[in-house]
Protein backbone atom coordinates (compact mmCIF):
# COMPACT_ATOMS: atom_id res chain seq x y z
CA UNK A 1 0.00 0.00 0.00
CA UNK A 2 1.52 3.33 -0.73
CA UNK A 3 1.34 6.37 1.28
CA UNK A 4 -1.07 7.82 -0.66
CA UNK A 5 -3.55 5.35 0.81
CA UNK A 6 -2.88 6.33 4.26
CA UNK A 7 -2.29 10.11 3.48
CA UNK A 8 -5.55 11.01 1.97
CA UNK A 9 -8.13 9.63 4.40
CA UNK A 10 -6.20 11.23 6.95
CA UNK A 11 -6.23 14.76 5.46
CA UNK A 12 -10.38 13.87 5.18
CA UNK A 13 -10.52 12.83 8.66
CA UNK A 14 -8.33 15.94 9.51
CA UNK A 15 -10.50 18.17 7.59
CA UNK A 16 -13.88 16.37 8.65
CA UNK A 17 -12.78 16.59 12.20
CA UNK A 18 -12.03 20.07 12.42
CA UNK A 19 -15.71 21.13 10.69
CA UNK A 20 -16.59 19.87 14.28
CA UNK A 21 -14.26 21.56 16.14
CA UNK A 22 -16.06 22.92 19.55
CA UNK A 23 -14.63 26.46 20.54
CA UNK A 24 -13.53 25.53 24.02
CA UNK A 25 -13.63 29.93 24.66
CA UNK A 26 -17.94 30.22 24.53
CA UNK A 27 -18.79 33.68 23.39
CA UNK A 28 -19.93 34.40 26.52
CA UNK A 29 -16.71 33.84 27.89
CA UNK A 30 -14.88 36.50 25.55
CA UNK A 31 -15.52 40.12 27.26
CA UNK A 32 -12.23 40.47 27.74
CA UNK A 33 -10.58 38.76 24.19
CA UNK A 34 -13.29 41.95 23.32
CA UNK A 35 -12.30 44.74 25.31
CA UNK A 36 -10.64 47.00 23.24
CA UNK A 37 -7.14 47.15 25.26
CA UNK A 38 -6.41 43.70 23.75
CA UNK A 39 -6.98 44.82 19.79
CA UNK A 40 -3.98 43.69 18.54
CA UNK A 41 -3.42 47.31 16.80
CA UNK A 42 -5.20 49.68 18.53
CA UNK A 43 -2.94 52.57 16.69
CA UNK A 44 -2.99 51.69 13.30
CA UNK A 45 -1.62 55.19 12.36
CA UNK A 46 1.11 55.02 15.24
CA UNK A 47 2.16 51.92 14.60
CA UNK A 48 2.73 51.37 11.16
CA UNK A 49 4.87 54.62 11.45
CA UNK A 50 6.82 53.03 14.35
CA UNK A 51 7.35 50.06 12.25
CA UNK A 52 8.88 52.16 9.70
CA UNK A 53 11.46 53.41 11.96
CA UNK A 54 12.55 50.14 12.63
CA UNK A 55 12.53 49.10 9.21
CA UNK A 56 14.51 51.80 8.08
CA UNK A 57 17.52 51.23 10.62
CA UNK A 58 17.62 47.48 10.36
CA UNK A 59 18.47 44.68 8.27
CA UNK A 60 15.10 42.63 9.31
CA UNK A 61 11.65 43.09 7.34
CA UNK A 62 8.55 41.20 7.31
CA UNK A 63 5.66 39.21 9.18
CA UNK A 64 5.05 42.66 10.89
CA UNK A 65 1.75 43.11 8.91
CA UNK A 66 2.72 45.66 6.46
CA UNK A 67 3.15 46.10 2.32
CA UNK A 68 5.76 47.11 0.51
CA UNK A 69 6.85 50.65 -0.75
CA UNK A 70 9.68 53.59 -0.41
CA UNK A 71 11.63 53.84 2.55
CA UNK A 72 13.17 57.81 2.71
CA UNK A 73 16.14 55.76 4.52
CA UNK A 74 19.72 56.90 4.36
CA UNK B 1 18.20 60.10 -1.05
CA UNK B 2 17.49 56.80 -2.44
CA UNK B 3 15.30 54.38 -1.11
CA UNK B 4 16.80 51.27 -1.10
CA UNK B 5 15.05 49.11 1.39
CA UNK B 6 12.28 47.75 0.22
CA UNK B 7 9.22 47.51 2.77
CA UNK B 8 7.41 50.25 4.18
CA UNK B 9 4.41 48.93 6.48
CA UNK B 10 0.91 50.28 4.79
CA UNK B 11 -1.77 51.78 6.86
CA UNK B 12 -4.47 50.39 5.04
CA UNK B 13 -7.72 48.27 6.33
CA UNK B 14 -5.24 44.92 5.62
CA UNK B 15 -3.36 45.57 8.22
CA UNK B 16 -6.23 45.98 10.15
CA UNK B 17 -7.96 42.92 9.48
CA UNK B 18 -4.73 40.72 9.64
CA UNK B 19 -4.29 41.58 13.23
CA UNK B 20 -8.51 41.38 13.91
CA UNK B 21 -8.67 39.23 17.14
CA UNK B 22 -10.66 35.78 16.16
CA UNK B 23 -13.71 37.12 14.62
CA UNK B 24 -12.91 39.04 11.23
CA UNK B 25 -16.75 38.95 10.65
CA UNK B 26 -16.92 42.85 11.13
CA UNK B 27 -15.48 45.25 9.30
CA UNK B 28 -13.19 47.51 11.20
CA UNK B 29 -14.56 50.35 12.90
CA UNK B 30 -15.03 53.84 11.15
CA UNK B 31 -12.36 56.22 11.91
CA UNK B 32 -10.13 59.30 10.87
CA UNK B 33 -6.16 59.40 12.23
CA UNK B 34 -4.03 62.58 12.07
CA UNK B 35 -0.14 62.07 13.27
CA UNK B 36 2.26 63.93 13.49
CA UNK B 37 5.87 62.07 13.91
CA UNK B 38 9.11 63.53 14.05
CA UNK B 39 12.88 61.32 14.22
CA UNK B 40 16.14 62.49 15.20
CA UNK B 41 19.34 60.85 15.86
CA UNK B 42 22.60 60.04 14.28
CA UNK B 43 22.72 63.28 12.25
CA UNK B 44 19.55 62.90 10.56
CA UNK B 45 15.78 64.36 11.44
CA UNK B 46 12.70 62.94 9.82
CA UNK B 47 9.07 64.93 10.32
CA UNK B 48 5.81 64.88 8.83
CA UNK B 49 2.19 64.38 8.67
CA UNK B 50 0.50 60.77 8.50
CA UNK B 51 -3.47 60.98 7.89
CA UNK B 52 -5.55 57.72 7.90
CA UNK B 53 -9.00 57.37 7.45
CA UNK B 54 -11.68 54.80 6.85
CA UNK B 55 -15.01 54.81 5.63
CA UNK B 56 -17.73 52.09 5.77
CA UNK B 57 -19.60 51.34 2.26
CA UNK B 58 -22.84 49.72 2.86
CA UNK B 59 -22.75 46.83 5.58
CA UNK B 60 -20.03 44.83 4.02
CA UNK B 61 -17.70 47.06 2.29
CA UNK B 62 -14.96 49.69 3.37
CA UNK B 63 -12.70 51.66 2.03
CA UNK B 64 -9.15 53.57 3.41
CA UNK B 65 -6.73 56.11 2.81
CA UNK B 66 -3.72 56.89 4.20
CA UNK B 67 -1.58 60.19 3.18
CA UNK B 68 2.65 60.38 4.39
CA UNK B 69 5.12 62.87 4.51
CA UNK B 70 8.76 62.38 5.59
CA UNK B 71 10.38 65.44 5.27
CA UNK B 72 14.60 64.71 5.59
CA UNK B 73 16.96 66.37 6.53
CA UNK B 74 20.54 64.50 6.90
CA UNK B 75 23.72 64.72 7.85
CA UNK B 76 24.48 61.08 8.92
CA UNK B 77 27.37 59.19 9.89
CA UNK B 78 27.39 58.02 6.07
CA UNK B 79 26.88 61.30 4.43
CA UNK B 80 29.69 63.08 6.45
CA UNK B 81 31.81 60.54 6.15
CA UNK B 82 31.80 60.90 1.90
CA UNK B 83 28.92 63.17 1.18
CA UNK B 84 27.54 66.54 1.52
CA UNK B 85 24.20 67.16 3.86
CA UNK B 86 21.05 66.96 2.15
CA UNK B 87 17.21 67.40 2.24
CA UNK B 88 14.36 66.01 0.72
CA UNK B 89 10.70 64.57 1.45
CA UNK B 90 8.75 61.46 0.29
CA UNK B 91 5.57 61.32 0.17
CA UNK B 92 3.32 58.45 0.31
CA UNK B 93 -0.45 58.04 -0.79
CA UNK B 94 -2.48 54.48 -0.19
CA UNK B 95 -6.21 53.65 -0.92
CA UNK B 96 -7.88 50.29 -0.08
CA UNK B 97 -10.73 48.63 -0.51
CA UNK B 98 -11.93 45.65 1.85
CA UNK B 99 -14.90 43.69 1.30
CA UNK B 100 -16.76 40.97 3.53
CA UNK B 101 -18.48 37.87 2.78
CA UNK B 102 -20.08 35.98 5.68
CA UNK B 103 -16.66 35.23 7.98
CA UNK B 104 -14.56 35.88 4.99
CA UNK B 105 -13.02 39.41 4.39
CA UNK B 106 -10.84 40.42 0.96
CA UNK B 107 -9.00 43.50 1.15
CA UNK B 108 -6.87 45.08 -1.97
CA UNK B 109 -4.94 48.03 -2.26
CA UNK B 110 -2.70 50.24 -3.55
CA UNK B 111 0.64 52.52 -2.63
CA UNK B 112 2.27 55.09 -3.84
CA UNK B 113 5.79 56.51 -2.79
CA UNK B 114 7.75 58.80 -4.39
CA UNK B 115 10.90 61.14 -3.23
CA UNK B 116 13.28 63.21 -6.13
CA UNK B 117 14.92 60.11 -6.89
CA UNK B 118 12.92 56.82 -5.80
CA UNK B 119 9.63 55.86 -7.33
CA UNK B 120 7.71 52.86 -5.53
CA UNK B 121 4.31 51.38 -6.26
CA UNK B 122 2.98 48.45 -4.86
CA UNK B 123 -0.24 46.65 -5.53
CA UNK B 124 -1.84 44.10 -2.37
CA UNK B 125 -4.71 41.65 -2.33
CA UNK B 126 -5.20 39.87 1.67
CA UNK B 127 -7.68 37.72 2.39
CA UNK B 128 -8.80 36.90 6.06
CA UNK B 129 -10.56 33.74 7.15
CA UNK B 130 -12.74 33.15 10.61
CA UNK B 131 -13.02 29.52 11.69
CA UNK B 132 -13.75 27.50 14.50
CA UNK B 133 -16.58 29.30 16.23
CA UNK B 134 -14.40 32.49 15.69
CA UNK B 135 -11.38 30.64 17.78
CA UNK B 136 -8.86 30.82 14.99
CA UNK B 137 -8.66 33.19 12.13
CA UNK B 138 -6.31 32.60 9.32
CA UNK B 139 -4.91 35.19 6.43
CA UNK B 140 -2.99 34.94 3.47
CA UNK B 141 -1.41 38.10 1.74
CA UNK B 142 0.55 38.50 -1.81
CA UNK B 143 1.57 41.99 -2.69
CA UNK B 144 3.78 43.37 -5.64
CA UNK B 145 6.01 46.21 -6.01
CA UNK B 146 7.20 47.90 -8.79
CA UNK B 147 9.96 50.60 -7.80
CA UNK B 148 12.56 52.94 -10.21
CA UNK B 149 15.58 54.26 -8.64
CA UNK B 150 16.98 57.02 -9.84
CA UNK B 151 19.81 59.31 -9.08
CA UNK B 152 20.06 63.00 -8.27
CA UNK B 153 22.41 65.08 -10.63
CA UNK B 154 22.25 62.05 -12.66
CA UNK B 155 19.51 62.18 -14.67
CA UNK B 156 20.28 59.28 -17.76
CA UNK B 157 20.37 57.03 -14.05
CA UNK B 158 17.78 54.70 -13.90
CA UNK B 159 17.33 51.29 -12.46
CA UNK B 160 14.17 49.60 -11.54
CA UNK B 161 13.67 46.73 -8.61
CA UNK B 162 10.41 44.30 -8.45
CA UNK B 163 9.20 42.76 -5.43
CA UNK B 164 7.02 40.27 -4.01
CA UNK B 165 5.78 39.61 -0.72
CA UNK B 166 3.81 36.36 0.51
CA UNK B 167 2.68 36.69 3.97
CA UNK B 168 0.40 33.85 6.15
CA UNK B 169 -1.11 34.69 9.22
CA UNK B 170 -3.10 32.82 12.15
CA UNK B 171 -4.89 34.08 14.86
CA UNK B 172 -5.90 31.87 17.66
CA UNK B 173 -7.66 32.34 21.16
CA UNK B 174 -6.03 30.14 23.70
CA UNK B 175 -8.16 31.05 26.04
CA UNK B 176 -10.45 33.47 27.87
CA UNK B 177 -7.51 35.79 28.77
CA UNK B 178 -5.08 34.98 25.88
CA UNK B 179 -4.80 35.16 22.03
CA UNK B 180 -2.12 34.28 19.95
CA UNK B 181 -0.74 35.86 16.31
CA UNK B 182 1.54 34.12 14.45
CA UNK B 183 2.64 35.55 11.06
CA UNK B 184 4.86 34.48 8.32
CA UNK B 185 6.44 36.39 5.51
CA UNK B 186 8.30 35.59 2.85
CA UNK B 187 10.10 38.90 0.85
CA UNK B 188 11.98 38.67 -2.30
CA UNK B 189 13.21 41.68 -4.67
CA UNK B 190 14.95 41.21 -7.98
CA UNK B 191 16.85 44.41 -9.72
CA UNK B 192 18.83 47.11 -8.22
CA UNK B 193 19.19 46.63 -4.37
CA UNK B 194 22.11 48.87 -3.76
CA UNK B 195 22.24 52.93 -3.21
CA UNK B 196 23.61 54.22 -5.94
CA UNK B 197 25.13 57.40 -3.57
CA UNK B 198 26.98 55.14 -0.81
CA UNK B 199 30.20 53.64 -1.11
CA UNK B 200 32.39 51.22 0.69
CA UNK B 201 35.94 52.07 1.63
CA UNK B 202 39.03 49.49 1.33
CA UNK B 203 42.94 50.34 2.70
CA UNK B 204 44.85 51.88 0.26
CA UNK B 205 48.09 52.74 1.50
CA UNK B 206 48.53 55.58 -0.77
CA UNK B 207 46.20 57.74 -0.04
CA UNK B 208 46.54 60.56 3.08
CA UNK B 209 44.26 58.69 5.56
CA UNK B 210 45.67 54.94 4.41
CA UNK B 211 42.06 53.88 2.96
CA UNK B 212 39.73 54.89 0.20
CA UNK B 213 36.79 54.65 -1.44
CA UNK B 214 34.82 53.08 -4.08
CA UNK B 215 30.60 52.10 -4.84
CA UNK B 216 29.13 49.69 -3.25
CA UNK B 217 28.12 46.37 -5.36
CA UNK B 218 24.94 44.24 -4.13
CA UNK B 219 23.70 40.96 -5.73
CA UNK B 220 20.37 40.92 -7.46
CA UNK B 221 18.32 39.48 -5.70
CA UNK B 222 17.26 39.49 -1.94
CA UNK B 223 15.03 36.81 -0.79
CA UNK B 224 13.98 36.80 3.46
CA UNK B 225 12.20 34.92 5.58
CA UNK B 226 10.14 36.47 8.90
CA UNK B 227 8.46 34.67 11.31
CA UNK B 228 6.60 36.53 14.04
CA UNK B 229 4.94 35.05 17.14
CA UNK B 230 2.85 37.55 19.41
CA UNK B 231 1.08 37.11 22.57
CA UNK B 232 -1.45 38.90 23.93
CA UNK B 233 -2.87 38.28 28.02
CA UNK B 234 -5.66 40.46 29.93
CA UNK B 235 -4.42 40.25 33.19
CA UNK B 236 -7.06 40.02 35.96
CA UNK B 237 -7.18 44.23 37.27
CA UNK B 238 -8.00 45.57 33.46
CA UNK B 239 -4.38 45.52 32.18
CA UNK B 240 -3.31 44.39 28.72
CA UNK B 241 0.79 42.51 28.49
CA UNK B 242 2.26 41.89 25.14
CA UNK B 243 5.14 40.02 24.01
CA UNK B 244 6.58 39.14 20.83
CA UNK B 245 9.43 37.61 19.35
CA UNK B 246 10.83 37.13 15.26
CA UNK B 247 13.49 35.67 13.78
CA UNK B 248 14.57 36.31 10.14
CA UNK B 249 16.93 35.03 7.88
CA UNK B 250 17.66 35.84 4.28
CA UNK B 251 19.54 35.16 1.72
CA UNK B 252 22.51 37.70 2.27
CA UNK B 253 23.16 35.79 5.42
CA UNK B 254 21.92 38.23 7.59
CA UNK B 255 20.01 35.99 10.51
CA UNK B 256 18.27 38.62 13.20
CA UNK B 257 16.10 38.42 16.43
CA UNK B 258 13.37 41.16 17.69
CA UNK B 259 12.20 40.94 21.28
CA UNK B 260 9.10 43.53 22.54
CA UNK B 261 7.27 43.97 25.42
CA UNK B 262 4.34 46.16 25.89
CA UNK B 263 1.98 46.91 29.25
CA UNK B 264 -1.18 48.44 28.56
CA UNK B 265 -2.82 50.47 31.74
CA UNK B 266 -6.23 52.10 31.60
CA UNK B 267 -6.17 54.66 34.27
CA UNK B 268 -9.44 55.86 35.16
CA UNK B 269 -11.81 56.15 32.74
CA UNK B 270 -10.38 58.88 29.95
CA UNK B 271 -6.59 58.03 30.53
CA UNK B 272 -4.32 54.97 29.11
CA UNK B 273 -0.87 54.65 29.76
CA UNK B 274 1.57 52.71 27.42
CA UNK B 275 5.11 51.00 28.04
CA UNK B 276 7.05 49.19 25.69
CA UNK B 277 10.27 47.79 24.97
CA UNK B 278 12.04 46.59 21.78
CA UNK B 279 15.28 44.57 21.49
CA UNK B 280 17.26 43.92 18.04
CA UNK B 281 20.20 41.87 17.54
CA UNK B 282 21.33 41.25 13.79
CA UNK B 283 24.40 39.28 12.03
CA UNK B 284 25.99 40.83 9.48
CA UNK B 285 25.58 40.20 5.60
CA UNK B 286 28.33 37.97 3.91
CA UNK B 287 29.28 40.35 2.06
CA UNK B 288 29.59 43.14 4.48
CA UNK B 289 33.08 44.88 5.84
CA UNK B 290 33.56 48.02 7.65
CA UNK B 291 36.96 47.60 5.72
CA UNK B 292 38.13 46.08 2.76
CA UNK B 293 41.77 44.81 2.14
CA UNK B 294 42.03 46.23 -1.29
CA UNK B 295 39.73 48.03 -4.21
CA UNK B 296 37.46 45.48 -5.77
CA UNK B 297 38.10 42.54 -2.83
CA UNK B 298 35.31 40.35 -4.09
CA UNK B 299 32.08 40.44 -6.25
CA UNK B 300 29.61 42.05 -3.79
CA UNK B 301 30.91 45.15 -1.31
CA UNK B 302 28.70 46.23 1.16
CA UNK B 303 29.51 49.25 3.86
CA UNK B 304 26.15 50.33 4.97
CA UNK B 305 25.37 49.74 8.41
CA UNK B 306 22.18 48.82 8.18
CA UNK B 307 24.09 45.03 7.13
CA UNK B 308 26.61 45.13 9.56
CA UNK B 309 26.33 43.37 13.14
CA UNK B 310 24.81 45.66 15.81
CA UNK B 311 21.93 45.57 18.09
CA UNK B 312 19.13 48.40 18.98
CA UNK B 313 17.01 48.83 21.86
CA UNK B 314 13.61 51.38 22.31
CA UNK B 315 12.08 52.10 25.32
CA UNK B 316 8.93 53.93 24.74
CA UNK B 317 5.71 55.32 26.63
CA UNK B 318 2.66 56.68 24.96
CA UNK B 319 -0.22 58.42 27.01
CA UNK B 320 -3.43 58.86 25.78
CA UNK B 321 -6.93 60.40 26.61
CA UNK B 322 -10.42 60.12 25.95
CA UNK B 323 -11.87 62.74 25.14
CA UNK B 324 -15.20 62.23 23.77
CA UNK B 325 -18.33 63.90 24.77
CA UNK B 326 -22.02 62.46 25.44
CA UNK B 327 -23.40 65.93 23.32
CA UNK B 328 -21.42 64.32 20.45
CA UNK B 329 -23.83 62.59 18.28
CA UNK B 330 -21.83 61.74 15.17
CA UNK B 331 -18.64 61.23 17.37
CA UNK B 332 -18.53 57.61 19.31
CA UNK B 333 -14.73 58.36 20.86
CA UNK B 334 -11.76 60.43 20.62
CA UNK B 335 -8.53 60.54 21.80
CA UNK B 336 -5.69 62.43 22.06
CA UNK B 337 -2.07 60.68 22.03
CA UNK B 338 1.38 61.23 22.17
CA UNK B 339 4.17 58.88 22.04
CA UNK B 340 7.71 59.18 22.81
CA UNK B 341 10.74 56.27 22.22
CA UNK B 342 14.15 56.85 22.94
CA UNK B 343 16.28 54.17 20.38
CA UNK B 344 19.90 53.49 21.02
CA UNK B 345 21.72 51.64 18.26
CA UNK B 346 25.28 49.91 18.78
CA UNK B 347 27.25 49.18 15.80
CA UNK B 348 30.34 45.79 16.81
CA UNK B 349 31.58 46.72 12.84
CA UNK B 350 30.66 49.65 11.59
CA UNK B 351 33.64 52.39 12.50
CA UNK B 352 33.19 55.80 13.13
CA UNK B 353 35.80 57.25 10.49
CA UNK B 354 34.50 60.98 11.51
CA UNK B 355 36.86 59.95 15.21
CA UNK B 356 39.95 59.29 13.14
CA UNK B 357 42.74 56.48 13.88
CA UNK B 358 44.41 54.07 12.36
CA UNK B 359 42.64 52.71 9.17
CA UNK B 360 40.32 49.72 11.16
CA UNK B 361 41.31 51.19 14.81
CA UNK B 362 38.75 53.94 15.05
CA UNK B 363 35.62 53.96 17.89
CA UNK B 364 33.00 52.01 16.69
CA UNK B 365 29.85 53.71 16.23
CA UNK B 366 26.75 53.98 17.90
CA UNK B 367 24.41 56.54 18.56
CA UNK B 368 20.71 57.08 20.05
CA UNK B 369 17.73 58.76 18.36
CA UNK B 370 14.95 59.95 19.74
CA UNK B 371 11.12 59.51 18.47
CA UNK B 372 8.25 61.46 19.23
CA UNK B 373 4.32 61.09 17.75
CA UNK B 374 1.51 63.44 18.37
CA UNK B 375 -2.28 62.05 17.00
CA UNK B 376 -5.89 62.52 17.12
CA UNK B 377 -8.14 59.73 16.71
CA UNK B 378 -11.64 59.51 15.95
CA UNK B 379 -13.95 57.07 15.78
CA UNK B 380 -17.14 57.60 14.29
Amino acid sequence: MSLHNYLLPALCLTLVGCGHIEPWVKPYERAHLADPIMSADPNPVSSAYLNHVHEAREGARGADGGHGGGCGCN
Amino acid sequence: MAAIKSTWPLIAVGLLLEHLPAGADVLPDQRVDALYHSYSGGGVTVSGPSVLVLKHIGQNADVSGNYYVDTVSSASIDVVSTASPYSEQRTQGNISFGYLHDKTTFNMGYTNSTESDYKANTANFDMTQSLFGDMTTVSMGYSRGWDTVGKNGQPSFSASLDRQNYTLGLSQVLSKDLLIDTSYELVTDQGFLNNPYRTVRYLDPGSGKGYSYEPERYPKTHTSNALAVTARYYLPYRARLQGEYRYYTDTWGIKAHTMALGYLQPLHDKWSLDVNYWYYTQGKADFYSDLFPYQNAQNYLARDKELSSFNSQSFGMGLSYDFTRTNWKAINKSTLNVAYNHMLFSYQDFRDVTQGGAPGQEPLYSFSADVVQLYLSVWF
